[in-house]
């Protein structure tokens, strides 16, 4: 047994900060639930800069190889607790001062440690705890305003997760019959000669479940109707946090056990990839809803994040690119939704005229993240998207390079369809007083995009180095 | 050095955009002394500037820094004599346009400093080494100019501008995709031009070395732009405000040309060998086919924008017959000078008729022919300059035009006859349209309403375009003699 607790201590003061913060939240007064706020900041600094300490000596394989503290179990660490720390500057006045304030900075830390747990399992059981862990929070989130647009929202996001969550377990359960074991260690050595359908089946269950966290296609239908019936920063948060999460499990999954498992895995999540990327731009396109816009993106985004899990364990450079990516999209997409928050425009693309004069920094905030979620360089996500394509073509999937590009340009065309009334001028145009905390996010959302693609190069070294 | 001149104009956009708020032209005034500066840097470069050979050799003013190490890309700028010329040309069209921005009074902060940072970007092209740097360039241009067309231009500039990012990103995702494709057939791995020219890795792969030839000819020709990728072009040129379609004409279009040079020929040989009588056909055809819709326009705006498509079908025709076996080398040298002469010289006369354009839209708010009459009467700096554009366009002994066409054509006839033939048919065609385009515009009885002369900061921004035009073409020995060590050089490679 080689159990380290000390090495989970960024889980631990997770989840430490998520149970003090309930606690604290019983005794304080309802105007004075900000503390709670500045706790859970606290706690994601104390557990970024936890994080950052782990990752020069990183431990391998704990308790008995079920969980692995290695480069993608850090990648995920930081760059959810990053993007959560955004996330907690969003929350405008449908959440300050509400009844339920604690509680929602709660739900969103525990939801935020369930996709940690998500990213290191290593084994299947823990992967479903974590399942359970990063979805049930955020049930509770989407229908927070307890309007019709939230309930809905939460109860399609519900049944959606409860169905996939029973396939993921059934999954689980056949790859536990055809291996002999649930750990990936042992998977590993077992799955290649293990009976083939049984493979087949437990495999395609298990990124069944995977596909819901990630909003991947066919498990996408939750996300628009989350997006744009949750308040905002919930809205951030589903469609950025848990996919950190998932595809890091995903690719875990398809570099270990599956990798010389039966079965063409890597075309299949190729497949899927192409699905993602295809079937969200062609839903994006004539959205009139910013919101709904932004949610269809974030499943093309998936598609363009499955591309360096298929080619998982097959290339050097699969593992840097996908961290790369995966921080870059996170950074973007929460800047995306900070502007939408910051700026309380209306909900429609059209409402967005003029929004450039009231709010230049803002605009100009949104055009880097929107144009970075297109790729533009020098952002994130174009070095992201630069080595995704790179390490995919070198794992042997031309054809999937070719599609993922006709889609970026595609994407090119409903971004533009957003940032074009922006910068016309709008009659009668009042000066629309921005929200400060979330106008701080975007702003430094935007730069953090520009940022990690200008110093991509030490970046990706650090992965490379240590793994 | 280098870097200096590459990044001083997005250094002088940023202190602009923090200025709160400059008082009446100080900002354009700022732009003309940041463009002046950069200016007499890449003068500085061009006079110590030893004239290396280029490509596989040695660059001059080299700097080299490690950037993205995992993939193989790192910040690699340098110049030799293909990239030089284009670089002075650059700086002299941004310097034009900074001094013709006297007259815009939208915004002039913002105008300004996109204006730098386009600079900076096309400076930054034409001196990347590194294909990931070389794209990074090529796509930020694109962002830059669909602002200064959305944001500056008129009638419907918001749709232009749309098709312009459209069209021409999925030319630079094509592009993306021979780099990746280039990438991934390298050993080792690398982005880095130089070290891709010197191993030349596909050139026992003819299939896949194809399709990668097909991706990078697919995005480099959306942005020449040659036929049948030419569509975007005239309607971003006519709704463009003048300086923007000057920077797109002058500068932007060699971006394409500038690829084929030096990336498509020096990494591909054997490739670029085996396609280049495809290659000569897209030129012929786009010289022709250019040459033909500009006789048909009756907008004077579209008419110039059309005629970018032929010019630049003279480049693609040169460089493709430069790659056609057949011919002597010293011939297919003079093609690739002549090539890129052709660059600097449209670059200078089309930057010269744009701007001359936006004198026409300022006074009259239409580029219809039909609406002018007479103008020479009341204009004749406008009417003087106009016409020393157009032969010099036309290609008249005595202009640039002159020089960059009679090197491609006798480069060219060798290698390939039948289309160097077939291409002078399409001087003759442009000589007629220009002329005609003169006599509607300058001659005839005059129109009703009046046409004041060029004010002082038009002539200053055209006139020395055309002094220099006529520079280049008088004594072209300084020009000539830097590129054409660098246009052996490439030759060498295609043919040793």
């Amino acid at each position: 047994m080689n159990e380290q607790p000390l090495e989970l201590l960024p889980e631990l003061l997770l989840l430490g900060g998520a149970v003090s913060g309930l606690v604290l939240g019983l005794f304080l007064p309802r105007r004075r639930q900000w503390i709670v706020r500045t706790v859970a900041a606290g706690t994601l600094v104390a557990v970024l800069a936890a994080s950052m300490v782990a990752a020069g000596r990183l431990a391998g394989p704990v308790f008995d190889g079920a969980y692995a503290v290695d480069v993608p179990l850090n990648v995920a660490r930081i760059v959810v607790c990053a993007a959560t720390l955004l996330v907690l500057a969003l929350p405008g006045r449908d959440v300050i001062g509400h009844p339920r304030e604690t509680e929602f900075y709660t739900l969103l830390l525990l939801a935020a440690l369930g996709t940690i747990v998500l990213a290191g399992a290593a084994d299947l059981l823990l992967l479903v705890a974590a399942y359970l862990l990063a979805s049930i929070p955020l049930y509770g989130l989407a229908g927070f305003a307890k309007d019709a647009a939230g309930t809905e929202a939460a109860l399609k996001y519900y049944l959606m997760g409860a169905f996939l969550g029973v396939t993921l377990l059934v999954g689980v359960t056949l790859l536990y019959g055809a291996g002999g074991g649930t750990g990936y260690v042992q998977l590993a050595e077992a799955l290649p000669g293990a009976p083939r359908v049984a493979v087949a089946v437990g495999g395609l269950a298990v990124l069944a479940g995977l596909a819901f966290k990630l909003g991947a296609v066919p498990a996408h239908f939750w996300v628009p109707d989350v997006t744009e019936g949750a308040n905002t920063p919930v809205a951030a948060f589903v469609t950025t946090v848990p996919k950190v999460g998932a595809v890091l499990a995903a690719y875990r999954l398809l570099a270990g056990p599956l990798l010389g498992a039966p079965g063409d895995w890597p075309l299949l999540v190729a497949i899927l990839a192409a699905a993602s990327m295809t079937l969200g731009n062609l839903a994006a396109f004539f959205q009139d809803s910013v919101r709904r816009l932004l949610a269809y993106s974030t499943v093309s985004q998936v598609g363009y994040l499955l591309m360096a899990v298929a080619v998982a364990g097959r290339t050097e450079l699969a593992l840097p690119s996908l961290s790369l990516y995966v921080a870059a999209y996170a950074v973007t997409n929460v800047g995306a939704f900070a502007v939408v928050a910051a700026v309380r425009a209306g909900p429609r693309v059209a409402d967005w005229q003029g929004v450039a004069r009231g709010q230049p920094a803002l605009a100009v905030a949104l055009v880097v993240c929107l144009l970075g979620l297109v790729g533009t360089p020098p952002t994130g996500v174009f070095v992201g998207k630069l080595t995704v394509f790179t390490t995919a073509a070198e794992g042997g999937l031309g054809w999937l390079v070719v599609v993922a590009a006709v889609n970026t340009v595609a994407s090119l065309f409903y971004y533009l369809r957003w940032i074009g009334p922006m910068f016309r001028a709008a009659p009668g145009q009042a000066e629309r007083p921005a929200e400060l905390t979330a106008r701080f996010a975007a702003l430094g959302a935007a730069v953090l995009s520009v940022a990690l693609g200008v110093a991509a190069g030490p970046l990706l070294d650090a992965v490379l180095g240590t793994s | 050095m280098l870097s200096i001149v590459v990044f001083l104009p997005l250094v002088a956009a940023l202190v602009l955009l923090g200025w709160p708020r400059p008082p009446g032209r100080a900002a354009t005034w700022a732009w003309i002394t940041a463009s002046v500066a950069d200016l007499v840097l890449v003068v500085a470069v061009w006079l110590t500037y030893d004239g290396g050979p280029g490509v596989t050799e040695g660059f001059g003013f080299e700097e080299r820094q490690p950037w993205i190490p995992g993939v193989g890309s790192s910040y690699h700028v340098g110049v030799d004599g293909l990239s030089l010329p284009l670089v002075a040309l650059t700086a002299v069209l941004f310097l034009a346009c900074a001094v013709h921005g006297l007259g815009e009074d939208r915004n002039r902060r913002t105008y300004a400093a996109l204006f730098l940072f386009l600079q900076t970007v096309c400076t930054g092209l034409f001196v990347s080494l590194d294909l990931i740097l070389f794209f990074v360039f090529f796509d930020l241009s694109i962002v830059g100019m669909y602002f200064v067309i959305a944001g500056w231009g008129h009638g419907q500039a918001a749709r232009a501008a749309l098709k312009f990012f459209l069209y021409t990103f999925l030319g630079s995702l094509a592009l993306l995709l021979g780099f990746i494709g280039l990438y991934v057939g390298s050993d080792p791995h690398t982005f880095d031009m130089v070290e891709l020219a010197r191993s030349a890795p596909l050139d026992d792969r003819p299939v896949f070395g194809g399709l990668v030839l097909l991706a990078i000819f697919v995005g480099l020709a959306v942005k020449t732009p040659t036929f049948p990728f030419h569509t975007w072009l005239p309607p971003a040129h006519t709704e463009a405000p003048a300086a923007g379609s000057a920077i797109l004409a002058g500068v932007l279009l060699k971006m394409g040309t500038f690829g084929f040079v030096r990336i498509a020929m020096p990494i591909l040989p054997e490739v670029w060998q085996t396609w280049a009588w495809l290659i000569v056909v897209v030129g012929v055809v786009s010289v022709l086919w250019g040459a033909l819709v500009a006789l048909a326009q009756t907008s004077f705006k579209r008419l110039v924008a059309y005629t970018s498509v032929n010019h630049m079908g003279y480049v693609v025709l040169a460089l493709g017959a430069a790659g056609m076996l057949g011919g002597d080398a010293v011939a297919r040298s003079v093609a690739v000078t002549g090539a890129v002469t052709q660059m600097v010289s449209h670059g200078l006369l089309t930057g010269a008729l744009f701007l001359l354009t936006g004198a026409m839209w300022d006074r009259r708010r239409t580029y219809e022919m039909s609406e002018y009459g007479g103008v020479a009467g009341t204009a004749p700096r406008f009417a003087a300059l106009l016409a020393l554009a157009a032969f010099g366009s036309l290609g008249l002994p005595g202009f640039s035009g002159f020089i960059a066409e009679f090197q491609i054509f006798a480069g060219s006839l060798g290698p390939a006859p039948v289309a160097t033939v077939l291409a002078v048919l399409g001087i003759l065609v442009t000589a007629g349209l220009f002329l005609w385009a003169l006599q509607r515009i300058l001659l005839g009885p005059r129109s009703d309403t009046g046409f004041p002369d060029l004010r002082g900061h038009e002539t200053a921004a055209i006139a020395p375009l055309m002094g220099l035009a006529i520079v280049v073409g008088l004594l072209p020995a300084w020009l000539l003699g830097v590129i054409e060590p660098a246009a052996r050089t490439v030759v060498d490679l295609l043919a040793p």
